[in-house]
């Protein structure tokens, strides 16, 4: 192998580097509050729905999961368009990544939900709280912290995943490689610094949602 | 060129469907191999080499596969060979599918007591013999429920090769769309047929889950 390596020509393209770091990890941050949202809300509703509700979330919980993350994207950017819905490449990006987090997060707080004792929401209606205030003070906040390291595996899942979202030129980390590869045909070098700010990301990441989880469940977590 | 009908499109899409399948036996089959070989080396203990592959598995999870492909793609042809869509997607995807077999795997030896070692060992058994006599059969069984639900997995990344160039599903539901200019159904046709491919997979791993779980309360 007689090939040069030269990474000295990236300096000049670290402010284009610093700002697929800030669309990569916005885009995520966005995506994990609507996605916990979306899979609480979910969740719940299977918890307390009738059968039509149960089987309608169960089936958008199913078609997500079963189906790769760029083909939903592709879906949304290119297919909704032809049926007459236009959306922005930043709309359709959050769009997906949305949807395919709420369908995982909902899937991991219900196996939450189930693995709460049952004995705990009986014992909650015993000393008088309704339904829905056993369900919001007793079974959720157990479920939560039960699954809470899935839920934080998930989110990094969908920001790693988030890579594909260059596919339909939003200008996220991935991009910024594939813009400067194409102009200085240092393909191999810009893919390795991408990848290693990819890998810090996901650690520093994985650090922070570890400290999330101590103030939010502090003395909680078995 | 919109004389295309719906069927056109669905058949060449099913044609396709078959190299998202053959991707996904080679990422098995591949990643099978390098996860045993590495969990192999993983058991013996050295810390040197449980360091090694730790790292390993810590690139490969922790970074996007599309980087992975793009990696592979464009840093062989550093070293004098020459690649095409379909090496660069087998070696990743082997890659890959490893780095996560090798904990999934892992996880099920983990599983088995230590006694069962120990049972082997007081018998005269050397490591390799308790390994492949005692210890692997059992993880095996305990095994099976999470590759199969994680095979759900393999068969979806295999579309990222379809941005380097590999003609697959996900490829052909892209050219269809340039050509006929009908996105939806074409999308909704590849969603489907991936659905098909992995749902089954799906219900497979989550039946297996719960007949064993039957068998551990019984």
């Amino acid at each position: 192998m007689n090939y040069v390596f030269d990474f000295s020509d990236l300096q000049q393209y670290a402010g284009m580097i610093v700002h697929g770091i800030a669309i990569t990890l916005a885009l995520t941050a966005a995506a994990t509050l609507l996605g916990a949202v979306i899979g609480i809300g979910g969740a719940a509703l299977q918890w307390t729905g009738g059968r039509t509700i149960r089987i309608v979330i169960a089936s958008y919980v199913e078609l997500i999961r079963n189906t790769p993350f760029i083909v939903q994207l592709f879906f949304v950017f290119f297919g909704l368009p032809g049926i007459g819905i236009h959306i922005g490449e930043m709309q359709a990006a959050l769009l997906a990544m949305t949807v395919n987090l709420g369908a995982y997060a909902i899937e991991i707080v219900r196996a939450g939900i189930e693995a709460v004792a049952r004995g705990q929401y009986q014992a909650a209606l015993a000393i008088g709280l309704t339904p829905r205030q056993a369900f919001r003070a007793i079974v959720l906040p157990q479920a939560l912290a039960t699954v809470y390291p899935a839920l934080a595996c998930q989110v990094l899942i969908v920001m790693l995943g988030s890579a594909v979202l260059s596919q339909i030129s939003v200008t996220d980390l991935t991009y910024v490689a594939n813009y400067i590869q194409s102009r200085n045909f240092r393909s191999f070098e810009i893919y390795v610094v991408i990848t290693v700010i990819y890998l810090l990301l996901s650690i520093l990441l994985r650090r922070l949602m570890n400290v999330m989880a101590r103030g939010l469940f502090a003395g909680r977590q078995r | 060129m919109n004389d295309f009908t719906l069927w056109d499109m669905a058949s060449n899409l099913l044609l396709a469907a078959r190299w998202t399948i053959l991707l996904s036996f080679i990422a098995l089959l591949g990643g099978g191999s390098v996860g045993l070989l590495l969990l192999a080396l993983r058991l013996a203990g050295l810390r040197r080499v449980t360091t090694v592959i730790d790292l390993y598995i810590e690139l490969f999870q922790g970074t996007p596969l599309l980087m992975q492909l793009f990696m592979v793609f464009f840093g062989l042809p550093l070293f004098g060979i020459e690649v095409s869509p379909w090496l660069a997607a087998g070696v990743t995807l082997t890659l890959y599918t490893a780095a996560y077999l090798v904990e999934i795997w892992g996880g099920c030896v983990a599983a088995v007591s230590r006694g069962q070692w120990n049972a082997g060992a007081s018998l005269g058994m050397t490591y390799l013999q308790q390994l492949r006599e005692i210890v692997l059969p059992q993880a095996l069984r305990i095994a099976i429920a999470p590759t199969v639900g994680f095979l759900v997995q393999v068969v979806k990344s295999t579309a990222l090769t379809s941005i380097i160039g590999l003609t697959e599903l996900t490829k052909v539901g892209n050219m269809l769309t340039n050509s006929t200019f009908r996105p939806f159904p074409i999308y909704a046709m590849v969603a489907l047929l991936y659905f098909l491919m992995c749902f089954p997979l799906t219900w497979y791993a989550r039946k297996l889950e719960k007949n064993h779980q039957r068998n551990i309360t019984r």
